[in-house]
């Protein structure tokens, strides 16, 4: 069965948008200090590429996992992910933007851009940024940015061909093919989900490091797609589509969604007890700031994101029950995203940041493309992968 | 009165599973089922519960964070404080992040150890205990389904025949 993009839900994207955009134009013209705007703008607009961007990502990134892993429960579930794949381009030009702002300095986001910190004459010289020049520097970062996108976005397309193509033709060769694609992917991915984090987030905090930033970063992700992937499944469900989709395949997506909120938890804290305990002065200033101006959002996050899919997902029934699962799912969805502002927002806003109308309406309005453009990729195409090999097994999933 | 168990034995489990449920449409209860594996959906047609085993997991996990949280608030804040590399340690809260780690870790293993504890004392088969188990070869290759005719309207012959009805391999009756 195909799934017919609902007027509703056009509208209800587009209400999104131009709410997003209300609340942007009125954010703007109630904020003080302007010479803070557009520097603001450009920090949200990290924010919401990044994070709508890494949630299309971590879809190639699950799905490439179901064809190493040679999992079958979630055949009925694919085209879902396949989906949520489709927002990629758009999410990966919105931060081609955003580095093209930093390169042209139209921003100040990325504190090493600026040449004169890497200048041994200048007043501005910053001696530990410039030992980082090797890495950090315009040419070597602009190739590794467009090599992962283009990478990445290579197996997005691939799989969804490959997928597609299976409908017709059936048989067993798109699946092979599939199966070490997936290797390729995940074995690439395992390096470049860590260094795009440190290049695109951790070196707004130039001076400071974390060798485990990219899979808190990876982490978070993750949970999100995951999240939206949960999300679309009941919309769908609740429309009468995915009949396919029984309470044990629910169950399985609501339990990934319960451990990946425990591990983004684990690796949230494993970084900050770490610095905490040691307390080196070059470290701690990461936290020293996270936890002046931003106290209340960057505590918060973690207790929600924690506690909520803790205690009330830990059990059988609220796994399997909509009335449970998508209350938290809603919530820690909008508190992931609050997770990469406070990831970005004190390194560029420093104690001017905070979550007001612009961060809101600038979320809402890429919600509201993000739903639509997923909507569409998923009206494009049966919802039932049938002739991948698996799908009998899947069907019968019950535990 | 007599008190006779019939045991019927397979060499199948999807054949167990379907003469179970012809059993039971017969009205019969199946007072248990001995199998060298658990066989996917029987435990409905034989009329188990679901096992309440996570609800005693959490607990017992629970209890191991309680005591945890407690015995470091007692031996770290209350009886002996200590600086430990500059770290505030006259409030339990400011020491928090540093008793996460052992307080997850006691929780964890409080539950494991209550977990495998309450199996064990529920299933009476704790180390030393006298094996209940009327056909070793249950172990192995065979399936035995066990019915006392005492839980059962019908008469002994009327569940015989029952039994006779299914791909059975042996019925035996043993006076208990």
């Amino acid at each position: 069965m195909e799934f017919k993009l609902t007027n509703k839900a056009k509208i209800t994207s587009i209400v999104l948008i131009v709410i997003g955009l209300l609340s942007l134009i009125i954010g703007l013209n109630t904020g003080h200090g302007d010479h803070h705007t557009g520097q603001r703008l450009w920090a949200n607009l990290l924010v919401n590429g990044y994070f709508f961007f890494t949630i299309s990502l971590a879809a190639v990134f699950f799905l490439a996992l179901q064809y190493v892993s040679e999992m079958a429960w979630g055949v009925t579930t694919q085209r879902i992910f396949q989906g949520i794949m489709a927002y990629m381009p758009i999410g990966a030009v919105v931060l081609i933007l955003v580095f093209l702002g930093g390169t042209l300095h139209w921003h100040h986001l990325y504190h090493w851009m600026d040449p004169e910190v890497h200048d041994p004459t200048s007043p501005h010289f910053d001696e530990i940024i410039a030992n980082k020049s090797a890495y950090l520097n315009q040419g070597f970062f602009w190739g590794r940015t467009i090599a992962y996108l283009a990478i990445w976005y290579f197996f997005a397309w691939w799989f969804r061909k490959a997928s597609l193509e299976e409908d017709k033709i059936g048989g067993l060769t798109n699946y092979k093919k599939a199966i070490i694609k997936g290797v390729l992917f995940v074995a690439f991915f395992a390096y470049t989900s860590s260094s795009s984090a440190w290049d695109w987030i951790m070196s707004i905090d130039t001076h400071w490091f974390s060798t485990l930033f990219g899979w808190y970063a990876f982490s978070g992700m993750w949970v999100s797609c995951l999240i939206v992937a949960v999300l679309l499944v009941q919309y769908l469900k609740s429309l009468g589509y995915l009949k396919e989709v029984n309470s044990s395949h629910v169950h399985d997506l609501s339990k990934w969604m319960f451990a990946i909120s425990c591990l983004w938890s684990y690796l949230w804290f494993s970084q900050f007890m770490l610095i905490w305990y040691s307390d080196i002065p070059e470290e701690v200033t990461y936290y020293v700031q996270r936890f002046s101006e931003y106290k209340g959002l960057y505590l918060g996050t973690f207790f929600v994101n924690f506690c909520m899919p803790f205690f009330i997902l830990m059990s059988r029934d609220t796994k399997r029950n909509a009335v449970f699962f998508i209350p938290v799912a809603l919530i820690i969805f909008f508190f992931h995203w609050v997770d990469v502002l406070v990831m970005v927002l004190p390194g560029t806003m420093f104690d001017h940041g905070h979550l007001g109308a612009v961060e809101i309406g600038m979320f809402l309005m890429f919600l509201g493309v993000f739903i639509f453009t997923v909507l569409r990729a998923i009206s494009k195409a049966p919802l039932m992968a049938k002739n991948h090999p698996m799908y009998d097994e899947s069907l019968h999933l019950h535990h | 009165m007599s008190d006779k168990t019939i045991y019927a034995i397979y060499d199948d489990d999807y054949v167990l599973l379907e003469s179970a449920k012809h059993l039971v449409s017969k009205g019969i209860y199946i007072r248990d089922v001995f199998s060298p594996f658990p066989i996917h959906g029987l435990d409905p047609v034989i009329g188990l519960e679901r096992t309440r085993i996570a609800i005693a997991a959490f607990i017992y996990g629970m209890i191991g964070v309680s005591l945890a949280l407690g015995g470091m608030y007692y031996f770290m804040i209350q009886d002996w404080p200590l600086n430990i590399g500059g770290k505030p340690n006259f409030t339990f809260v400011e020491n928090l992040p540093s008793f996460v780690p052992i307080t997850f870790e006691f929780g964890v293993l409080c539950a494991a150890h209550g977990m495998a504890i309450t199996y064990l004392l529920r299933n009476w088969t704790l180390p030393g205990f006298k094996g209940k188990n009327p056909y070793p070869r249950t172990t192995d290759d065979r399936f035995v389904m066990e019915i006392h005719v005492h839980d059962n309207d019908a008469s002994e012959e009327e569940i015989k025949n029952w039994i006779n009805e299914t791909h059975v391999l042996e019925i035996d009756v043993k006076n208990s």
